[in-house]
This record gives structure tokens, sequence and C-alpha cells, in this order.
């Protein structure tokens, strides 16, 4: 596989770390792959602009941040107005349609999605929004399969929030499954 | 088994200065270790730095000398590793209460078992005579040549509400005392603090005009009486000796053991 | 094999490679980056029957491992710039009184509060000479997660080896990064135990008199032998003494036992350095980024080459004369203005070709940082 460089961004408390945790989790457990997951620490990892760094690779990767991702998700307007420049060009930028409002300025795949409407209407707990959001991008870039990431929120979560996670994977794989 | 078994007396004679109390501390102790009984092996003494602090160099147990004010955190981690150990910790004033306050009032308020005699003589004797935080206000002191302008502590009331379950007082006049009350606090099970009024008349003796270490002892007789006595309410002045706290409260050791049942159990 | 795989950051690497090396007692301090060591501890000791303090401070956590250590238990603490700087005179003490512990500083940016959250590896000269009086020390270091486990578990094994302090190296990019981690079987790594002494009850024991090998059996505090331990120079029963002799006798074997097996003690990596005529020399977090570069550019053709140093003290100035000799340039790479450099500079025979290429702004060294440096070495402008 090629290596896959992703930066998730969001304001902290949105669960943009977590997400970006499981996902790598996800593909060295399950899937045999390499990974590595940095974070910007500090105070603004309690309610500023949260951003965590995940590459995934099938060799070793010694470098761990990423300068130029060719996955960006951004989860609200500010983490957007932040990051949008560094993406890597026809890489995919994945947003939120309630949070973020995009200006067509860099050569990438730009793909809005009413993940949080979607969450809340279907699900009606905001909290689920980062599975969501994970579920969207592996449905638009093969990264890790879905079983991969349910295992891993099967090991780390309560027995009765699992099933609302479930469904918030397959509701932002439907999202992405939409778009092909 | 005689008091002698439990001296190192090829280091005899000690290094303190004729008239000094800490011998009579030395002595009262061991008595005290003596009518309980214990084994050699199954007491081991921690001190810092200090003239109090070499009285762990007297002694045959496991002794551990350390470093200044950090006795008591040295004592925590060989109590926390073997509970079923004594842990007898000597410290001067200055050693307990400036540069280790910070661990006495936590050794306090964990209320780990560990036995705290401080030796209270109001100086710095080892360095040569500078204020203590016991020194007390208007005393004279070689970092004080002018009066002490700090005010004391009282050992007593800080171990109180630091949280110690026994807390005493005594002094070297009061030998027998001093005996019971450390006998009675080693064998209480929690933070024990005994604070013993000791003189030194070499600094602060000298300094203060307070005479020889005969008059020092005397005037101790004087200054004090047994808490709650009928001198004490007619004079507030006077420094109460006994023993103040004597309560039962979970021990930190025991503590832990049940946080380790927990655990266990939650793996 | 599922559960031997972990996808971790690098300070919950260093707590199961610390309970894999069988320890038995941590005491210590919250402080960023390096917290989360404490956390797992207060988790996983207590599973197992160890210990877990938090203690009021610093200097009291460092002190309650060494007085855990003397019982008998393997021991640790875990902190950060402020806190270690904190701890200097009680490591000075573990030192003098030959008492294994392990000390794990993950290094911020500094002096002072500094840069809680960045990187940085300006402590690397504070491990070597932080504490007073001449001593000798033992420093390790990684890059990544399963050679931070190795190194932990190294980290032991000397401390109970030679009787010292050890000094575990990280920073803020090893401690926080999560990446693979597979826990080796019990038994794949050799463990080194607490050497005891077989003197018998009643036998004059002397705690302080090296065996033949220069190993110092020791003998638990409350077991059957009683001695005294001070930071007072001592003879071999442990009471304090300023005999001449004596004192010199037992500085002379406290810088000895290290200084004389640099041999044995000195870890290193090496990467293409068999044709190098560049050579990096780097370590910690920064060595990531070296080898990124010289993975690179080797794709390319260029002769680069990387030494990784995981012993950062006892330095290993053999080591590296000898890997350096050929080389037209030696870049040291790190996160501060040039500690390891100074001693690379002493190794080699020619230390006008070393140079530095570092970042001391909180900010993790990129391989482009390098390159830049590399090419104005080379001269071939930015």
């Amino acid at each position: 596989m090629e290596k896959c460089r992703i930066v998730m961004s969001g304001s902290g408390g949105q669960g943009v770390i977590t997400a970006s945790v499981i996902l790598a989790e996800a593909a060295v457990i399950f899937e045999g792959l390499i990974a590595v997951q940095s974070q910007a620490y500090g105070p603004e990892a309690r309610g500023g602009a949260a951003r965590s760094d995940v590459i995934i690779s099938d060799s070793e990767i010694h470098f761990p941040k990423v300068t130029q991702p060719n996955v960006l998700v951004c989860l609200t307007q500010t983490a957007y107005n932040k990051f949008f420049p560094i993406i890597r060009p026809g890489g995919l930028l994945l947003t939120d349609t309630r949070y973020v409002t995009t200006e067509r300025k860099v050569d990438a795949k730009q793909i809005e999605l009413p993940m949080y409407n979607q969450v809340m209407e279907k699900i009606g707990n905001p909290v689920v929004l980062n599975i969501c959001m994970l579920g969207a991008l592996i449905s638009l870039r093969n990264i890790v399969k879905p079983e991969s990431i349910l295992k891993i929120l099967e090991e780390r979560l309560p027995a009765n929030s699992i099933q609302m996670n479930r469904n918030a994977l397959e509701l932002g794989i439907s999202l992405g499954e939409n778009l092909k | 088994m005689a008091i002698k078994d439990y001296l190192r007396e090829r280091f005899f004679p000690h290094m303190w200065c004729p008239g000094c109390g800490h011998g009579t501390v030395l002595n009262c102790m061991l008595r005290a270790i003596e009518n309980l009984a214990l084994e050699k092996n199954d007491i081991v003494m921690v001190s810092g730095i200090g003239c109090s602090a070499r009285i762990s160099g007297y002694v045959d147990f496991h002794t551990l000398h350390t470093i200044h004010g950090r006795a008591l955190a040295f004592a925590t981690g060989v109590k926390m590793s073997r509970p079923d150990l004594n842990l007898i910790v000597p410290m001067g004033d200055g050693d307990a209460l400036a540069i280790g306050g910070n661990h006495f009032i936590h050794a306090a308020r964990r209320n780990i078992d560990i036995t705290a005699i401080i030796m209270n003589n109001r100086i710095y004797g080892m360095t040569g005579g500078q204020f203590s935080p016991l020194t007390g206000y208007g005393k004279l002191a070689t970092t004080a040549p002018y009066t002490n302008i700090d005010h004391a502590f009282d050992t007593v009331s800080l171990a109180i509400a630091a949280g110690a379950s026994f807390v005493a007082r005594t002094t070297t006049y009061h030998a027998r005392q001093m005996t019971d009350i450390i006998q009675k606090a080693i064998q209480h099970k929690g933070f024990s603090v005994v604070e013993v009024l000791t003189q030194c008349p070499t600094y602060f003796g000298r300094k203060n005009k307070e005479g020889s270490a005969a008059e020092m002892m005397e005037n101790y007789k004087n200054i004090t009486t047994p808490i709650g006595s009928k001198k004490s309410q007619e004079n507030p002045e006077l420094i109460e000796r006994g023993i103040f706290v004597e309560k039962e409260m979970p021990e930190y050791c025991s503590e832990y053991k049940k946080i380790i049942q927990k655990a266990v159990k939650g793996k | 094999m599922k559960n031997q795989i972990k996808f971790v950051q690098g300070n919950e690497a260093c707590v199961e490679a610390a309970l894999y090396a069988g320890l038995d007692f941590f005491a210590g301090y919250p402080i960023t980056p390096s917290t989360e060591i404490a956390e797992h501890m207060a988790v996983r000791l207590p599973q197992i029957g160890g210990r877990f303090l938090q203690m009021e401070d610093e200097i009291a956590s460092l002190c309650a491992i060494i007085g855990a250590s003397l019982t008998g238990n393997k021991v640790m603490t875990a902190t950060s710039g402020p806190g270690f700087s904190l701890m200097q005179e009680a490591l000075g003490y573990a030192i003098m009184t030959e008492i294994p512990c392990v000390i794990v500083n993950v290094q911020r940016g500094g002096p002072s509060t500094g840069l809680p959250t960045h990187a940085s590896q300006g402590d690397i000269n504070q491990a070597r000479w932080g504490t007073h009086g001449d001593h000798a020390i033992i420093a390790l270091t990684a890059s990544n997660h399963q050679d931070l486990f190795d190194i932990t578990v190294e980290a032991f094994n000397l401390a109970e080896t030679y009787r010292t302090p050890v000094i575990l190296m990280l920073d803020e990019i090893t401690g926080h990064m999560r990446e693979r981690l597979h826990i080796p079987k019990p038994g794949k790594i050799p463990i080194v135990s607490r050497l005891k002494t077989s003197v018998k009850q009643g036998v004059d024991y002397h705690p302080y008199l090296p065996r033949e090998d220069g190993r110092l059996p020791m003998s638990d505090f409350g077991g059957i032998h009683r001695y005294n331990v001070t930071g007072l120079f001592h003879d071999m029963w442990g009471f304090p003494t300023d005999n001449p002799q004596i004192v010199h006798g037992l500085l002379r074997h406290l810088l000895d036992k290290i200084g004389n097996n640099v041999h044995l003690i000195a870890k290193y990596k090496e990467y293409y350095l068999e044709d190098a005529t560049t050579i990096l020399v780097s370590y910690g977090s920064s060595a990531r980024s070296a080898l990124h570069l010289v993975n690179n550019r080797r794709n390319r053709g260029e002769r680069l080459g990387l030494l990784e140093l995981q012993t950062l003290w006892p330095f290993p100035y053999g080591i590296v004369r000898e890997k350096c000799a050929n080389a037209r340039h030696v870049l040291v790479v790190e996160m501060n203005m040039g500690q390891i450099l100074r001693e690379v500079k002493i190794a080699v025979e020619d230390p006008e070709k070393v140079f530095l290429a570092n970042r001391i702004d909180g900010m993790f060294i990129t391989p482009t940082d390098i390159r830049n440096i590399l090419r104005l070495i080379q001269g071939k402008g930015v």
C-alpha cells in the first residue's frame, strides 16, 4: 500500500484524536500494517483546535509527523482555516457541512458530508460523530476494513455503547458509499 | 536483651557535645525498644542530616543515614515495601520542619506507620548555631544576630493539623515519660509524632544565655506541665507535655493492601 | 499473538518494559510529558502485587524508591526537566550508596518550566553532570517503541549489574507518540536479578566490599544482616569515614565500575556506515528524522549513513571514533545546542569535520531541517 498520511482536526472534545488512534490501532493490530500516531499537546487539546497526525504504511515509518497530508479531515471552521493549505495536491479533504463552509482553494478532492446532521437525526447523540467520520473515511479511502475498526471499538468501549458506535460507523460508511 | 546489645559500641564515645540532650533521647528510645522486646532485625532507623541524624550510626538496627530533610520519604519507601518492619525516624527540628517540612506533613496526612521523633533543640547545631523554624521570635542565633524575627511552628499543632494519628511532646528532663511515650508511639499503628525538647547548650544555650545543660534541663521542668493540668489552666504560657492525640485511623500500608486486592480482582 | 502486539504511547511501552524487567515499586509525581507513565503504573503495579506511590514531589519520589530498592525491590521513578532538577541530590545519594534504581526523564523544552508539551533533548548534560561531585552515570535512550522496550529492560539490568542509578532519557516525541509494540514472551530478553549476598547470618557481612569481579552483593534491609547506609564517604561496613585512602578508593571504585566497562555498556545501531562519506550521529526521537533522511538519500545514491547512539553516558568515545574515522563530514542531529556534538568532537580525530543540525524552538526536527544543513556543509547551498 502507498503511505497514507492523515491529519484529523477539529475542536477538543469532538473525538478526532480518539478516532485517529482507533484507526491507527485497527491498522496495526488487525491488518498487520505499520502506523504511527502523534498529536499536538497542550492547552489547545482541551477545547481549542485539536490535531492528530497518523501515518499508515506497509513499511517502516521513521519521521512520525505529517507535513503534507493526503487525507485531511476538518471538523471545525477554525481547523479548516488553519489546515486546508497543507493538503497534498490531489488529496482528500473531508469536512462536515454543519461546522465548515469550504472555499475551493486547493487542488484536492473536497468532500463535504452532513455527518453531524445525520448522526443527530439517525442516532441522536453527537458523541459518535467521530466514529461516523471514521466510517465515511474508510469508505472513501480503503485504509482499513470496517471489521477491524469494530473490533477495536469492542475492545475499548463498555458493552452498552458498542451498538451506538456500530450504527455510527455504518452510517458514515453509507454516507461515503452514496458518493461513489 | 540488655540495652547495650542495641548499641554499636565501637563508635563510642559519641560525637555529641558534652551536655547535649540527644544522648538522653537515644537512651530513652532504646529503653522503649527494650520494653517492647523488639528484634533488632525488625527495626529500620532512617535519619537525615544534622546532629540528631547521627543517632542512627550508634544503634545496631538496619540504619539508613540519608540526605537533609528527606528521611521520611526514604522511610516511606522502606515501609511500603516491607510493612512488617518497624520504622523509626529521628529528626532534628530543622531537618523535620524546614527542609523536610513538606515530607513531614505528607507522611502525617497518609498516616503511614512510621514513628517520627523530632529532637527539638531550636537550632542548627551541626552547622554552628543558625536559627531553625523552632528557634522562636526574639531569640539569637548566628544568622539572627539582631534577634530572630521568624515565628516558630508549634510542632504538636502542626502534626495534628496534618493528620498524624499519634502526637505527643516531652523533654529530656522527663526521661521516664519520654520512654513511655516513645514506647506507645512505636506501638501505635499509624503516623506517630513525638516532639522532644532537647537542650543544645553549645549553641542555643550559649547564644541565648540559658546557662549550663543542667540549667536548661531544669528549665524544661519549669516551663512545661502535663496536658490539661491545673497549672496549665492558671498559666497558659506553660508548654504542655504528654500525649495530645492517639486515635485509630486507616493506616496507609493496610489501605494499599486493599488496593492490591481490588486491582488483582479487576484484572 | 494479538495480546502481545499493542499500539501504545512510548510512555506506556516504558511501563510494560519495566514490568517485564521485574519492577516491583514505582513512586512519582505528575509532570508533563511523563505523566502517562505514572498513570499506567497506578493501574498495572497493584495488579501484580507491586506498589505505586504518588509522592508529594519529585525529591520524595526518588528518595522513596531508593528506600524500597534497599529492601530488595526493583524500582523506578519518572519525571521531566523540572522534576529531574529536583532529583539531583537524591541521584547523587543513590550513586554514592550504590543502590540500583531507574529514573526516566521524558524531556521537555527548558530551562525552567520551558515548553512542557514540546520536543527537546536539552537535559543530556544534566543527566551526566547534574548531581554534584565527581561521579559516573549510565544514561540510555531509544528512538522507537520496540527499542525503547529493550533499552528499558537493559536499564534495569545495568542498574542491577553495576549497582547504580540508570537514567532513561526519553523525550516528548518518543513518550507521547503511539506506534506498534510487540511484547516479547517472558524469558526472551534476559533479566538480571539482584545479586544477593551468600554470607550466612552471624558471619560478618561487608556491604561495601566489592567482590573480585567488582560486583557488590546486597543484603535486603530488614533481612539477616544489619548494616549502615550513608551518603557520606564510608568504609566497607558502610560507616562514615574521612580516611583519605578509603575516600580515594571509594571514589575510584564508583568511577571505574562504569568507566572501565564502557565496551560492555555501550549500545548503538548503525545504518549504511560501511561506505558512508557523511555520517549522521543522532539519538532518541531525532534519530527518527535522521534515519528518514538517510533512507531517502540512499535511494538516490547519496553515501549517507547513521550512527544511532542508545548509550549516551558513559559516552562511547571509542565507538564514535572508529565509526566516523573515514567520513568526510559528521553531522550531529539533536534538539539542543550541541550537548552530544561536544562529545563527538572530542571523540573524532578531526573535530573540524563535525557539524550540528539542531532545533531549539520546541518543534520536532524534520528531515528537511537536516537536509538543509547537510547541503550547507557539502557546499551546495540551501
